[in-house]
Formats: structure tokens, sequence, C-alpha cells
């Protein structure tokens, strides 16, 4: 039997007549990144939401290290790192303003902070930027102060919601390496993104269209049953198929129709 | 619960009040601008009033009398002619706002001991100086009738002629416009500078985006709220103390009754304006609405308040709505104690419905704000 750091049963959340989250099960085991697919607006931020404690669900069952998604919140918050698509820390304090911040928020003691912040600083190669304001550090660096911060607390579930969004390539190599490392060492880690070379790094992709999942595997499990090794193909078909509507099938197509013109 | 997280929050606020120019100028310059600009500029006091004189008597008498509206800083003689319809010309032309018309036997009359009747002219087309002219000018013969008397009781054969009323301005007997304007400057300042700046504070945390971070975090809303209002607490309260320390030295405007209840109503009101500042937040997205928001506030309350005009002669619909207004009764409260030193024994009423109307805006925000978050 399979531990489980997040399982969810029948996960359903209505905004009045509008169903955002439709009926979702799923479970991730303990120290593995399951990777959460979906377009914009199929309901990938509302379920992390509920998972955080930040959201309560209108129906359906879930723990998240053990802890009920409608009791514990507190304790769910507080074991749970999050980090968004948005840079949401303070631009006009200092990387070690936004540290400390974060880890009083969380109650951690001076001593054990100041460790701390040491190795994080380290780990998101920041040194030497401790006094300088966040707002003036490259997008790159900014995700891995936030993610820095998001680990302040040594949280067991981590949680990233488009964390490479509009980062560059390298930057974005960068922080996957930390984050499979972060896998490494326990952490149970639930990602967002729109980069398929991302997905395929996941131990478990999950794609979720219009509030409902459709399907839940390995990245290997994909595609075999899709018979390519190509996950963003696998994604349009799926977005094709669900919307019946034409979506340009590939980026080749499109520049062959354009050199044709 | 949790000091720790309060003081975290408080903590990284004043940092964001540190780095943000226009917050600080907000907190520590702009109650001090408000006050020389408020405290010298809106003044209803009326000096050096040109008067014209026509001296009729040209006696020690008439002299006397001129000199005595000389010698007082109301007034200041601009010519003097022996025709009154000359002295009435110069009104009309605006070279004089007043007249003194002294009649031929001014001097004759008052040594049989009679009442003599001076005539006094005052250019009425701004009626607030016309007003405060005619008080100053019946003022100055008044005193002029005392000094009369004095000599009189030397000499008991005179008797003194009939009764007159007089009256006794009481709390600020010169008038001066500044003594009651100051007061009500320092609830404007605590109001306004309060109710903007945690406004703002609340706004920035959402137009940033860095809610959606903290609200992750197991800080909860309480403790956010309260943490974000302290540092404007303390500057409120620090507004308050400065601007009162300056009314002292640069106007003379000195606390007579008790500064501990001041001080006391002073933070009850502050609280209804961090209020108000909070509800403002619950509707406003940007930092500029919230700006738009809070000025449509804010004129009403200067307006309406009685800080400026009297109350008493507005509309009744008008009157019911600055009688919502916390900054109307905190005037009442302000100036009772400061300048007539009332203890709050007097001030029961008014400091009763300033709570009630506090405790309404604070419930209807706490209910707002709940219902924000969720």
């Amino acid at each position: 039997m399979m531990e489980y750091a997040i399982e969810i049963q029948n996960l359903t959340k209505k905004f009045g007549s509008f169903t955002a989250v439709n009926d979702i099960s799923f479970g991730i085991p303990k120290g593995k990144i399951f990777g959460f697919l979906g377009p914009n607006g199929s309901g990938k931020s509302t379920t992390i939401r509920m998972i955080c404690g930040v959201l309560s669900p209108t129906s359906g069952r879930g723990t998240v290290l053990g802890y009920d998604m409608y009791k514990d919140t507190e304790r769910i918050k507080q074991n749970i790192g999050y980090m968004s698509q948005k840079f949401g820390l303070y631009e006009d304090l200092t990387v070690d303003e936004n540290l400390d911040f974060y880890g009083s928020i969380y109650m951690i003691d001076a001593e054990e902070l100041a460790a701390r912040k040491m190795e994080l600083i380290e780990m998101a190669g920041l040194a030497g930027k401790e006094k300088a304001l966040a707002g003036t550090l490259s997008g790159g660096m900014k995700q891995k102060l936030a993610l820095g911060c998001a680990l302040i607390h040594r949280p067991k579930v981590l949680v990233l919601d488009e964390p490479t969004a509009g980062v560059d390539p390298v930057s974005r190599r960068e922080f996957w390496k930390v984050i499979t490392e972060l896998s490494n060492s326990g952490i149970t880690i639930l990602v967002t993104t729109h980069y398929m070379d991302e997905a395929s790094i996941c131990d478990i992709i999950g794609f979720i269209y219009n509030g409902s999942l459709i399907t839940m595997d390995t990245p290997e499990g994909l595609f075999n049953k899709h018979n390519t090794r190509n996950l963003e193909d696998i994604f349009i078909e799926y977005v094709s198929k669900l919307s019946s509507k034409e979506v340009e099938l590939s980026f080749k197509d499109i520049r062959i129709k354009r050199s044709g013109v | 619960m949790k000091i720790k997280r309060v003081l975290s929050v408080t903590k990284k606020e004043f940092i964001h009040i540190k780095r943000d120019k226009p917050s600080v100028i907000m907190a520590i310059i702009a109650p001090v601008i408000m006050l020389l600009v408020f405290g010298f500029a809106v003044s209803t006091d009326v000096n050096n009033v040109r008067m014209a004189i026509s001296d009729q008597s040209n006696s020690a008498e008439s002299r006397n009398l001129i000199q005595s509206f000389e010698n007082s800083y109301y007034f200041e003689v601009y010519n003097l002619t022996d025709n009154p319809e000359k002295a009435e010309e110069m009104i009309d032309k605006g070279e004089a706002k007043a007249a003194l018309i002294i009649p031929p036997d001014f001097a004759k009359e008052i040594r049989r001991g009679q009442k003599s009747t001076v005539q006094i002219l005052i250019d009425g087309s701004d009626p607030s100086v016309a007003r405060t002219a005619a008080a100053y000018a019946a003022m100055i013969s008044n005193s002029f009738n005392i000094k009369l008397n004095n000599v009189r009781y030397k000499n008991p054969s005179v008797q003194s002629a009939a009764i007159e009323a007089r009256s006794l301005v009481l709390y600020n007997p010169t008038l001066e416009s500044s003594k009651f304007n100051v007061p009500g400057i320092v609830g404007l300042i605590l109001q306004n500078i309060t109710i903007i700046l945690t406004a703002f504070a609340m706004v920035r945390e959402r137009e940033r985006g860095t809610i959606e971070q903290l609200i992750m975090t197991p800080v909860t809303s309480l403790e956010l709220v309260i943490g974000k209002l302290i540092p404007y607490v303390i500057i409120g309260m620090y507004d308050f103390t400065i601007v009162l320390i300056l009314s002292y030295i640069l106007f003379g405007v000195v606390i007579k009754g008790s500064v501990l209840l001041l001080t006391i109503l002073g933070l009850v009101f502050l609280i209804g304006a961090l209020s108000m500042g909070m509800l403002i937040s619950t509707f406003a997205k940007t930092q500029l609405q919230a700006m738009q928001a809070s000025i449509l506030f804010l004129l009403p309350s200067v307006l309406l308040s009685g800080f400026m005009f009297p109350r008493e002669a507005m509309p009744k619909f008008v009157y019911a709505i600055s009688t919502l207004m916390p900054i109307t009764h905190f005037l009442i409260i302000l100036r009772g104690i400061i300048l007539k030193g009332v203890g709050i024994e007097y001030l029961i009423s008014t400091t009763a419905a300033l709570l009630a109307i506090i405790v309404i805006i604070i419930a209807v925000t706490v209910n707002k704000f709940t219902k924000k978050l969720d």
C-alpha cells in the first residue's frame, strides 16, 4: 500500500452555478513530483487552493500529510510551501528581509532562522545579494528567492503554480535541478506548468480539462498509450478531442503554411 | 492570535513605509504643512480695517475716542474729514471699510453727563468682515465708556447714565480664529492621514499580488489586519502629539482640559479613522481608487463637520449628514477639551455619539472584510 502525501476524493468546487473543479480524485505518493497540466482556466489553481487550505471545497474529501482539508487547514498551511506564477514577494524589501518576514510568519526561532537563511541563500545562488531589494533581482533570481521563501519552514509538501512562467531557459533548467534535488530529499512536489519538457521530468502527470481530471499516468505510460514521445502532441490531442475545436496541430504545420504563402 | 506574527507584519509594514517616500512625507511632514496652511490661512480674523473718520466735534473727547480706535489693531485710521458724506463716499469707493462719524455736540453731551451717540458705518459687502468689525467697534466704544465712567467715579456729583448690556466672550476672549481653527485641524489631520495611509496599506498588498503568497501561510486575517494597523496607530498618535505641540508653539493654543482624556478620546477616534480606511480598501482595487475614495470621504468632513462653517446654519438634511460623521463629534470634543477645558461630564453625549458611530463603522468594516476574504 502506497503512502500518499496528498490524497483527494471526489473534490468539487462551485462558484455559484459555475463548477470550477468537478469531482476530482487523485493521490500523490510521498516524495514524488506530480505535474498538473491543463489549459488556462481549467481548474488547476482552484484545486491547488483547496489543497493548500485557502479555499474550502463544495464537496468531497481530502487529506494533506494526513491532515483533513476542512478541519486542519492551520496544520496544512504550516507544512506546505507555496510559490505562485506571479512573483509574490515584497519588491521593496531586501532578500534578507523577505526571508526574515516569511521565517517569522512560520514562527521559526531566530537561531534556526539564521541558519536556514544561509542554506537557502546558498541554494538559490543569492550569496552577496542579501541586501539587494527583491525588485532589483532578475526574473530567474526572483523565482529562486520565492522558492527560498516557500522552503523557509522546511515544508514536507511543495506546491508550485507555474513557477517558471516567463523565466529564461537557463534559469528554468537551474530551477528544475533544484526541484529534483528537493524531491530526492523526500519532499513531495505538486507543480503546474505549460512547458512539456518540464512535465516530462515529473513522476506522475495529471491532465485536467474544464474542471475534470481526464487522465493520470506516468510520462512513460502516456507515451506508450498515445504512441508518441511528444508530450505536447498528447496535450493538444486531448484539448482538440475534448473541446471539439480545431487546434493547430503542430508548430511545424504552422511554419509550413507560413512559408507556403 | 500569535503576537510574534502580528509583530513581524508590523515590522514589514514599517519597512514599506520607510522605503516609500510619499508615505514618509504623508506621515511626518504633511501634518506640519497642513497645520501651517490651515492655521495661518484659514482665518476669519479682521485686522487693520481702514476706517474713515469724520470728526465734527473736534474736541479733546472726540480725539480721545479716535485715539482708542487707533490704538486697537483692529482699525487703522484711513482719513480724517469733517464732512460725514465724504466719509461715506470713501466706503462707496472701497477706500475705507468703515467710517466713524462723531456728531458736533459729542463733547458737549459728554461733559453734561449725557449719553452721546456716534455713528459707525461698515461696508457690509463681506458679511463676516462686517460682523466682526461691528463687534470690535462696539467693543472699543464700550471700553471708552468704561473709562469715562471711571473718571466719573472720582466725581460723584455726576450720575452714571443708562443701563447697558455688556457681552463677555468666554474661552477665546480675543476671538482669534486660529484658537478656534487649530483644534479642528488637529482632528482633521488625525483623520485624513490615517484614512489615506490605512487604505493604501491594505490595497497595496492586493494590487501588488503579494496577498496571494501571504494567504498560503498560516498567518490569519486578524493577525494580518492588526499587524498592519499598528504602524498607523503609532503614526497617528505621533501626528496628534506633534500637531498639538506645534499648535502651542505657533498659535499659543494651550490644552486647558485633561491631556489624558484628550489622548484617550483621540485614540478612540483614531480607531474609527483606521476602520474607515479599511472600509475604503474593501472596495478599492488599486491605490489610485483608494485615493479617489478617500477624497470623496474627506471633502464632506472638511466642509460639513463644523470645521469651517457653523453647523447651526446648515439645512436640516445636511445637518443630519454631518451628525453621522465621526469627525463632527470629535471636533466638539477637541474644542471642548482644548479651548474650554471641560471634563468628560460635559462631553458624555458627544462621546457616546462618537462611540456609537465608530462601533457601527467597525461592524460594517469587519463584515465587508470577512466576506471579501472568503
